[in-house]
């Protein structure tokens, strides 16, 4: 944690190589894989890279943030406008570019809230984008969904998969820099953040537009593959739950811990809704439950090595 | 150095401090004394902005303070120290002390802010993997002063250093505040524990229901009568 610069000693490139060569491992998945499972693994890949963009901004930080349906829409929008005069990186790009903009905006305005009021506002978020967005097609268009261009589904597989290779190392490397140690300070102690001197508001705003970028871009790879939508669609509140879900559940103090949850819930829904359709929420919720009561800090933490952690009960403050 | 004039300051209606002037040379240790609610804590906050001043201004090297964002005071050389010091307990020692750092000119030297803030504490370069909330009260404190230290302050603004320490402890963080004037670092420190404070400080002043009442060196303040009888109780 402590070596300044990007100096990797052999005990970190170990994990480094293994992420590397499971991400090449999958990129040859097309090539011998069912249609359905490369539709099932670009799902999986979407997810985990939602739920690690989220874990991006609300796991040092801990603010929950419950607007990644509505960055996940814009970027579905993006494509639905533009789908049939761009390619598949540009939508992604302009996806991301316009949730960066939208989220550098919200947060301007709501990240000087703290705890709970900062999560209902981004709820709000979403509903707001939601009803804006079918006043102004029905108002305007005259129309309530659209239909999108198709890209076919391996160029779908490999976009999401890039998305996520560059995620991963993007929250790698905020993670080791500057302003991700400013994160977890805000997340450990805002008000001792602000009094040695981080201006919390800016990093907070910084962390959560570039956040939003990789939730713009999945939704702009998403809505290609559904060929119609309509707001509910787009806006849809699940899409704010399950990668919030799926990171505490794999655990945000790992970069991994995010995908390993994205992994495990998106088999677990599978199988789940093929199963016991009717159930499915309950079984879901259980299990949810029981992940928070039993390893509150996730999968990944399970497999902790921080080091001093056992005098852990010792209050701060006695001396 | 610093110099503070005329500050008014008001919480709500009621005004906390009034007409407050104090000054503090480059490499002096300051003191402020008073019982509890005279005003002391507040008159930290209203120099480094934390509350506004209704009136009053304080400035540092000739520059005006009293509005700066704490951002902008870390990088103007100052360090505040807010009782109980405000550590970040999930972070190790040495996460904590580079924190200190931040502001990005400080961010590049910190390996080398950090060889001199542990050859100031060693016993932190001993513990630097260890969880901040697992150390002791005194050890916090510690801390606390050290990561204030990387950003390589000329002031330091300290309130109640000694808050709730054993003796041996007071005397070790007293000690660090006599090596701070050795760096030419200038101190103002806000204290109960009058007669130990007399003893470091250069010069104190006796702030009473937000009004500076006395103010003078540390010898003549030992030496009056009423500081002997108010605050030393003998």
């Amino acid at each position: 944690m402590g070596n300044p610069g990007l100096r990797l000693d052999m005990k970190k490139s170990v994990p480094f190589a293994i992420v590397a060569a499971a991400l090449a491992a999958v990129a040859f998945l097309p090539r011998f894989a069912s249609a359905y499972s490369v539709v099932f693994c670009s799902s999986v890949i979407m997810y985990a890279a939602l739920s690690l963009s989220y874990a991006m901004f609300s796991g040092p930080t801990g603010y929950v943030s419950l607007a990644t349906a509505a960055f996940f829409g814009v970027g579905i929008y993006t494509s639905a406008f533009f789908g049939k005069s761009l390619p598949l990186p540009a939508l992604m790009i302009a996806g991301g570019v316009f949730s960066s903009v939208i989220a550098f905006a919200v947060g301007a305005i709501t990240l000087r809230l703290r705890g709970v009021y900062f999560t209902i506002f981004t709820f709000g978020l979403v509903e707001l984008l939601k009803h804006f967005v079918l006043w102004t097609e029905t108002t305007f268009a005259g129309t309530r969904g659209r239909t999108v261009a198709s890209f076919g589904s391996v160029t779908v597989f490999y976009c999401m998969l890039a998305l996520l290779t560059a995620l991963l190392l993007a929250a790698f490397l905020l993670r080791r820099s500057r302003v991700g140690k400013a994160l977890s300070a805000i997340g450990e102690s805002e008000d001792a953040a602000a009094h040695i001197g981080i201006n919390t508001t800016a990093v907070k705003l910084l962390a959560f537009s570039l956040s939003s970028f990789a939730m713009g871009a999945a939704g702009a790879v998403m809505a290609t593959r559904w060929a119609y939508i309509d707001p509910g669609i787009a806006f849809n509140s699940l899409m704010s739950f399950m990668p919030a879900l799926m990171a505490i559940f794999g655990g945000t103090d790992r970069l991994l811990g995010p995908v390993a949850g994205a992994i495990v819930f998106a088999a677990l829904e599978e199988q789940l809704i093929t199963r016991f359709p009717s159930l499915y929420m309950i079984i879901f919720g259980a299990i949810m439950i029981a992940a928070i009561l039993f390893m509150p800090s996730g999968v990944t933490g399970l497999i902790r090595r921080r080091p001093a952690k056992r005098k852990e009960d010792v209050p701060v403050g006695d001396s | 150095m610093l110099k503070v004039k005329g500050l008014n300051v008001a919480y709500g209606g009621v005004q906390a401090l009034w007409d407050v002037s104090i000054e503090a040379g480059e490499g002096e240790i300051v003191a402020l004394l008073g019982a509890n609610g005279a005003g002391k804590t507040t008159l930290l906050n209203a120099i480094t902005g934390v509350i506004p001043a209704l009136s009053g201004e304080a400035e540092f090297e000739g520059r005006r303070i009293d509005g700066m964002k704490s951002a902008e005071l870390t990088e103007w050389g100052i360090a505040y120290l807010p009782e109980g010091g405000r550590l970040f307990p999930d972070m190790t020692i040495r996460e904590n002390l580079e924190m200190g750092a931040f502001p990005r000119r400080m961010w590049r030297e910190r390996a080398k802010r950090l060889r001199d803030v542990y050859a100031m504490f060693p016993k932190l370069r001993e513990r630097e993997k260890q969880l901040a909330r697992t150390m002791s009260g005194g050890e916090q404190q510690m801390l606390a002063m050290g990561r204030g230290m990387m950003s390589n302050p000329r002031l330091c603004l300290f309130d109640e250093l000694s808050y709730g320490l054993a003796p041996i402890m007071v005397d070790e963080v007293f000690g660090i505040v006599r090596s701070l004037r050795e760096r030419g670092i200038t101190v103002l420190m806000v204290e109960q524990n009058a007669y130990q404070t007399l003893e470091l400080a250069d010069r104190a002043y006796v702030l009473e229901n937000g009004r500076v009442t006395l103010g003078g060196t540390s010898a003549e303040l030992l030496g009056d009568d009423y500081v002997r009888k108010s605050y030393l109780g003998l």
